[in-house]
């Protein structure tokens, strides 16, 4: 692990905030608290591979809060808004407009369901290309009226199908990123439960990446990845990947992968959609404010800035 | 009663299984045909008999497009870390040792200046034999460079692929190759430089879902598998019965996700008309 490198980058924007002399000076002070909170779980011990497991759970249990409970809570006047425009609606994808703490935003969510029928209806939140069209539609109205964009991610990974290959799922997850990097309103995104691969990648690009307390990010599934590396399909390789992936929010954060950890009700967000919306929405909105103002070419040059620097390279 | 009996039963006509290893490199999968060395090389390692397109090494790829004496390899020295400490079967860094000594490579790609038909291209070359030319963070930043050598002297980028995706032994930052290498061609095309994208066989997942399908000019070889996810997941999770030409460029190119299908024999050809339709392009910028 190199938790070196995230905290310096912590660091470093904790240093330049704090020489800032701003009329704004309440925005800065909150701003200043919240990296130092992150910066603080960073010095915490890192999960155990038990405890890793343990947020894979979380992060699927089935009674987790998912997209429209948090938007029924932290949003008003929500209008959904359906369709590609080019062929069909994707009910696993959600988008729509909303009042967010007096301004408006356009927001991107994948949508499981809650019992059998809405999981067939949801495709157990399985985006198809259709979905992630209509997430960049949501994205050209935004960067078109200037609203921000919200993204809650939770998708258990990218749609293995014949007609979502015939549909162009490939392409479809490549130009959602292009077009979510492109984009010259402020952007947030937030990991809510499973950030599964190219289909959590899609719309996970921002100018801020939250993760939720208990959630995962993972390049493969523990399944995909115990039945490839491991070649098997056994509870204990399932565990034994998850805990070579490092999913967890703890060591995202490490990597640099994510900019904070957004706390969870004790026990989980299962335990208390109010008090997990609460959370979410304080952050969501703090993140917001420390984006509003920038101009757009700035935003875009600063996002391209940090996925540059993402990885780790040596020489012969 | 309940006894059980092991039975095999022996097909005399049964194929030997694709992967089996036992295999020679210079006997065509598809039809049987074998062939020397200096035979397969007079063909571009295409079977004279059926067509099918043996799979490329880096090296042979580059030296097949570029014009005689015009590659200069660039960022050779860049090599993976272990973020990590991956292990799966077997610890990711003895993986790349390994890697590093059958192939001779440094990592899965390989980028430099060229020309090919007297015009210049910065080339990116994945090579499957190199862990299954997967994308962890050496292929995305030597990619990225490739992209920004490319908008800083004006010229076009011609990409050729061969990846099963992502390094899954870098987990996460693996992922982030994605978003990384979009933007490089982002900045590409930001400063009029173009893209054309090459898929050999396979260009899948990770790098299917990134730079790979953002050329401005997509073309794939025949038979290539340029799906998201491969046919045998694909089948195990939704028990359908796929099309026999699931996933391969034939397929996709019907379905409207690929400019054309170009042959090994003529890939030259195209890549040099490209480069002169492109060429000038970048002057706007």
């Amino acid at each position: 692990m190199v938790p070196s490198e995230a905290e310096l980058r912590l660091r470093e924007r904790l240093s330049r905030l704090r020489s800032l002399r701003l009329p704004g000076g309440v925005r800065v002070s909150r701003e200043v608290e919240r990296l130092e909170g992150q910066l603080e779980r960073l010095s915490e011990e890192p999960p155990s591979d038990d405890q890793i497991w343990r947020q894979v759970e979380l992060a699927r249990h089935e009674e987790r809060p998912y997209t429209l409970d948090y938007v029924e809570r932290i949003f008003e006047d929500f209008i959904e808004l359906h369709g590609d425009r080019t062929r069909a609606d994707d009910p696993s994808v959600v988008v729509g407009l909303a009042h967010f703490r007096g301004r408006t935003v356009a927001l991107i969510g994948n949508q499981k369901g809650r019992n059998l029928k809405e999981r067939v209806h949801r495709n157990w939140g399985m985006a198809f290309p259709e979905g992630y069209r209509k997430a960049m539609r949501v994205m050209e109205l935004a960067d078109r009226h200037g609203f921000p964009l919200i993204s809650l991610v939770d998708i258990t990974g990218a749609n293995p199908g014949l007609a979502a290959e015939q549909h162009g799922q490939g392409g479809a997850i490549a130009r959602s990123q292009a077009r979510m990097l492109r984009l010259e309103v402020p952007t947030v995104a937030c990991i809510i439960g499973e950030g599964g691969s190219g289909g959590a990648i899609a719309t996970a690009v921002a100018d801020r990446v939250l993760m939720q307390e208990h959630a995962i990010y993972t390049v493969i599934s523990p399944e995909g990845a115990a039945a490839i590396l491991w070649r098997s399909e056994e509870e204990e390789e399932k565990r034994r990947a998850a805990a070579a992936f490092k999913p967890d929010a703890r060591h995202c954060l490490a990597l640099g992968v994510i900019d904070e950890i957004v706390p969870e009700p004790d026990g989980g967000a299962q335990n208390d959609y109010d008090e997990a919306a609460r959370l979410l929405g304080t952050a969501l909105s703090d993140a917001l404010e420390v984006l509003e103002g920038v101009p757009g070419d700035v935003l875009r040059r600063r996002r391209r800035e940090r996925y540059r620097s993402i990885g780790v390279v040596t020489t012969a | 009663m309940s006894a059980r009996y092991e039975v095999s039963i022996e097909h005399k006509h049964e194929p030997e299984s694709a992967d089996g290893g036992k295999r020679h490199p210079n006997t065509c999968p598809r039809c049987g045909s074998h062939y020397r060395d200096d035979e397969l090389a007079a063909t571009l390692r295409v079977c004279p008999h059926c067509g099918y397109h043996f799979p490329l090494r880096a090296t042979e790829r580059i030296l097949q497009l570029v014009d005689v004496g015009s590659f200069v390899e660039e960022s050779a020295e860049l090599r993976s870390d272990d973020p990590l400490e991956f292990f799966d079967l077997r610890p990711y860094k003895e993986r790349l040792a390994e890697a590093e000594v059958a192939t001779g490579l440094g990592e899965a790609i390989v980028i430099g200046q060229a020309a090919v038909g007297g015009t210049p291209c910065e080339l990116s070359v994945l090579d499957f034999a190199f862990m299954g030319g997967s994308m962890g963070s050496v292929v995305g930043e030597k990619f990225t460079r490739a992209c920004e050598s490319a908008a800083e002297r004006g010229i076009p980028v011609v990409s050729v692929t061969a990846s099963g995706g992502a390094r899954m032994q870098e987990g996460i930052l693996s992922l982030m190759q994605l978003p990384k290498t979009v933007c490089a061609v982002e900045v590409l095309h930001d400063a009029g430089g173009a893209l054309l994208s090459v898929m050999a066989h396979p260009t899948t997942a990770g790098v299917l879902a990134s730079f790979a399908s953002l050329g401005d000019v997509i073309v794939a070889e025949p038979g290539a598998l340029t799906s998201f996810a491969g046919p045998r997941v694909v089948a195990q999770t939704t028990r359908e019965k796929l099309p026999d030409d699931f996933g391969l460029a034939e397929s996709n190119f019907r379905y409207g996700h690929l400019d054309a299908i170009v042959p090994r024999s003529e890939l030259r050809h195209y890549v040099a008309r490209f480069l002169r339709l492109f060429g000038n392009g970048a002057e706007r910028g």
